[in-house]
């Protein structure tokens, strides 16, 4: 068994934007501006569980982005994955959510993985469809929404799903792919000697001649247009306190206006 | 001359901040007002390698260099004073003694336990009722050497981490004219821990008397050089100086985060009272003060690690910091008027919790008289 773990670098979930001529920026004083997307967070940790009580052979980190991507990449190492591999390519521009799932699908098909993990969905793009569309490139089973992984041997694997209606049990053949949700576990802080040892490793970069990219992908590939960006009005917030002799009559208060302002 | 971090000292100062600010900053005020130490966080560190600073990695420890190590302190103190307090003592005061001048066999038995979180903390007592700067004249806690075994009489005071631990190196007096480290495990017979000190500040980190009626230890939990007890006690000091110096610089940038926010957040005379130059000199000085300090907690760190002398760089790191400290967190109180003086704000906790840092690990007053025995070569 050889795990993967996609990871996107996103903004920073306290970052601030600023949208000028439909050209997107923005910066996160006293933080980092771009983070490993959070939902990844959780696919990492778990894909360093099979690594570390599963038996797992590696556990590698892969993310498609420009050179300051290898940080998010570092944050994998720092936690404990094997390996990071970085795919770049000057043809990858303008790749919609299709063309990365094929440039993805490529590079996994390259490390030798039979599961690959994913995060639920990034917090910029929003869409959720990367991991599907890569196992349909793959032509692997896609496992979503996968909130834990109930057993796991060399040739199957069985998952709970957390869908709308409730949780699914599901076992299927390897290789899989798996989008994973936050309740699947608590991922750890990287340590010290993770830290070390990431900042010392060097990431190997994989182009486009380093892959067999199936399907289209780079300039013009994208089904999506994002035809205008504009910045979202700044909403206007009135603070409320709420007083009265005891919490329960607080509380009524409090649900009226609740009520009334259809929060509930 | 350059004064960046190295990019794995920002990586290092990144990832403590994001994990204090996410497990022990919202919880800072809770374990002020329950006096209770905080296990949840402090389990948490084991892994990170927080509990193991400067343990080589062999025995499980994180092995960062000392301006790492003080990052990571300042970081722990900017989430809550006592737990900071806490982990610099079992770092700086607990393990480093182990880790300079323990026998492979010491190292083996304690440091890979105390260094991951597996076990509890360690502690160190040097201080006794009527010992503390002068322990040279003070010390009245005997470990005699009967048959194959040390047997130790004698009370300490002040033991950080003592109720907390699994391990205590006590300095004793093995002969009329010197003194020793013995390696006192936490559940030995004769060794009763008193209750947890009522404090003004850092509440969160307990702090002990022990009594020691015949406690029998092996001979060899003699740590060290038998009678070099006060010189192996000074060098660990000069180090534990530090890092009370980056506990410090902590204290003062959370208090002084907390002040810049409120300034210009409150109103009256019709603005923000940042718009007051009274205020804006308060928090300038307060910038500049603390960029100082942390400067000269780097610098002694840095000294250290070059293998150069440094007691004099970490006594003035201490010294300056330390006051700082008290000062900007004072500021900080007088810039929340009188919401500073509730306990519902956070600066109030801060100047408690900053107090005692000019007096633990060596006073203001000694620091000076260190500093002033170096520049007068007596
Ligand atoms: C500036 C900008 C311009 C864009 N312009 C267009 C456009 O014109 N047309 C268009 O169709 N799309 C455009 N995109 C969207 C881009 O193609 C998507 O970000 C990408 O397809 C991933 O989709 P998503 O962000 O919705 O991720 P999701 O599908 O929500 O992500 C789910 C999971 O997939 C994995 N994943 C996603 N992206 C990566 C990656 N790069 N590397 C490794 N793993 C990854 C992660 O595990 C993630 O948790 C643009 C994006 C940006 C930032
Ligand atoms: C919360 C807390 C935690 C502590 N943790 C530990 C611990 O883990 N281990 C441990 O061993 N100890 C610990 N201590 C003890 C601490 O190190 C001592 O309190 C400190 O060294 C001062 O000693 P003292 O209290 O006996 O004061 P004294 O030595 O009695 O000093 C009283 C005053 O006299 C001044 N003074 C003394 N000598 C001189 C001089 N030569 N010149 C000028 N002024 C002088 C001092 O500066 C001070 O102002 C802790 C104390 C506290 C409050």
């Amino acid at each position: 068994m050889k795990v993967v773990v996609c990871t996107k670098q996103t903004p920073s979930t306290t970052a601030t934007f600023t949208v000028n001529n439909g050209v997107v920026s923005w910066d996160d004083p006293g933080g980092k501006p771009n983070v490993v997307n959070p939902w990844d967070e959780y696919a990492i940790e778990e894909a360093i569980r099979l690594k570390e009580n599963h038996g797992a052979e590696a556990a590698i980190a892969l993310t498609a982005g420009g050179e300051s991507a290898d940080d998010v990449l570092k944050t994998a190492l720092a936690m404990g994955c094997t390996e990071a591999i970085r795919v770049e390519d000057a043809g990858f521009a303008g790749s919609g959510s299709r063309g990365t799932a094929n440039i993805l699908a490529a590079a996994i098909k390259k490390t030798g993985a039979d599961i690959a993990f994913f995060g639920k969905q990034a917090i910029d793009g929003d869409t959720g469809l990367t991991p599907v569309m890569a196992a349909r490139a793959l032509g692997w089973t896609p496992l979503t929404y996968v909130s834990a992984i109930k057993s796991v041997s060399d040739d199957s694997i069985t998952v709970e799903r957390q869908i709308e209606t409730g949780t699914q049990t599901v076992t299927a053949p390897l290789p899989v792919v798996i989008s994973v949700v936050k309740e699947i576990n608590e991922p750890r802080y990287p340590s010290f000697m993770g830290i070390r040892k990431a900042s010392r490793a060097t990431i190997p970069v994989w182009s486009a001649a380093d892959l067999d990219i199936e399907g289209a992908y780079g300039p013009g590939s994208a089904k999506v247009d994002w035809s205008e960006i504009t910045q979202p009005p700044s909403r206007d917030t009135v603070v409320e306190f709420i007083s009265g002799d005891s919490a329960e009559e607080i509380a009524a208060a409090l649900a009226t206006k609740l009520f009334e302002e259809k929060v509930i | 001359m350059d004064f960046n971090l190295t990019s794995e000292q920002e990586d290092f100062r990144y990832f403590v901040h994001d994990f204090v600010a996410k497990e022990l900053k919202p919880h800072a005020r809770e374990i002020d007002a329950k006096a209770e130490f905080f296990w949840p966080a402090v389990q948490k560190m084991g892994p990170i390698g927080l509990l193991g600073l400067n343990v080589p990695e062999a025995y499980g420890g994180a092995a960062v260099d000392t301006i790492s190590a003080s990052i990571a302190i300042e970081e722990i103190a900017w989430g809550c004073g006592s737990t900071a307090l806490a982990i610099s003592a079992h770092n700086g005061l607990g393990l480093t003694p182990i880790v300079k001048f323990g026998t492979e066999a010491q190292k083996q038995r304690w440091l890979p336990q105390l260094a991951t979180g597996r076990g509890k903390l360690s502690s160190l007592g040097q201080t006794e009722p009527g010992a503390g700067s002068d322990l040279k004249g003070g010390v009245r806690l005997w470990a005699r050497k009967e048959g194959d075994e040390w047997v130790l009489n004698g009370t300490k005071m002040w033991l950080t981490n003592a109720s907390i631990a699994d391990l205590m190196i006590i300095l004793a007096r093995t002969d009329s004219t010197s003194m020793s480290h013995i390696l006192v495990p936490t559940d030995t017979p004769g060794v009763h821990i008193g209750p947890n000190e009522k404090k003004m500040g850092l509440k969160g980190s307990p702090t002990n008397a022990v009594t020691f009626d015949d406690a029998r230890l092996p001979l060899e939990n003699l740590l060290g050089v038998e009678g070099r007890g006060l010189q192996q006690t000074l060098e660990v000091l000069d180090a534990g100086r530090i890092s009370i110096g980056a506990l410090a610089v902590g204290l003062a940038q959370a208090a002084y985060e907390e002040a810049l926010q409120y300034a210009q957040e409150r109103e009256a005379f019709g603005g923000p009272i940042a718009q007051f130059q009274a205020i804006q000199w308060m928090l300038a000085d307060a910038a500049t003060e603390i960029q100082a300090a942390r400067m000269m907690v780097y610098w002694a760190a840095w000294m250290k690690d070059q293998g150069q002398p440094f007691t004099k760089a970490a006594a003035m790191a201490k010294l300056f910091a330390t006051e700082v400290s008290e000062r900007v967190c004072r500021n900080a109180i007088q810039i929340h008027g009188g919401y500073g003086y509730s306990s519902e704000f956070e600066v109030e906790r801060m100047y408690r919790d900053t107090r005692l840092m000019t007096i633990g690990e060596g006073t203001s007053e000694i620091q000076r008289m260190i500093i002033a025995r170096h520049i007068l070569g007596r």
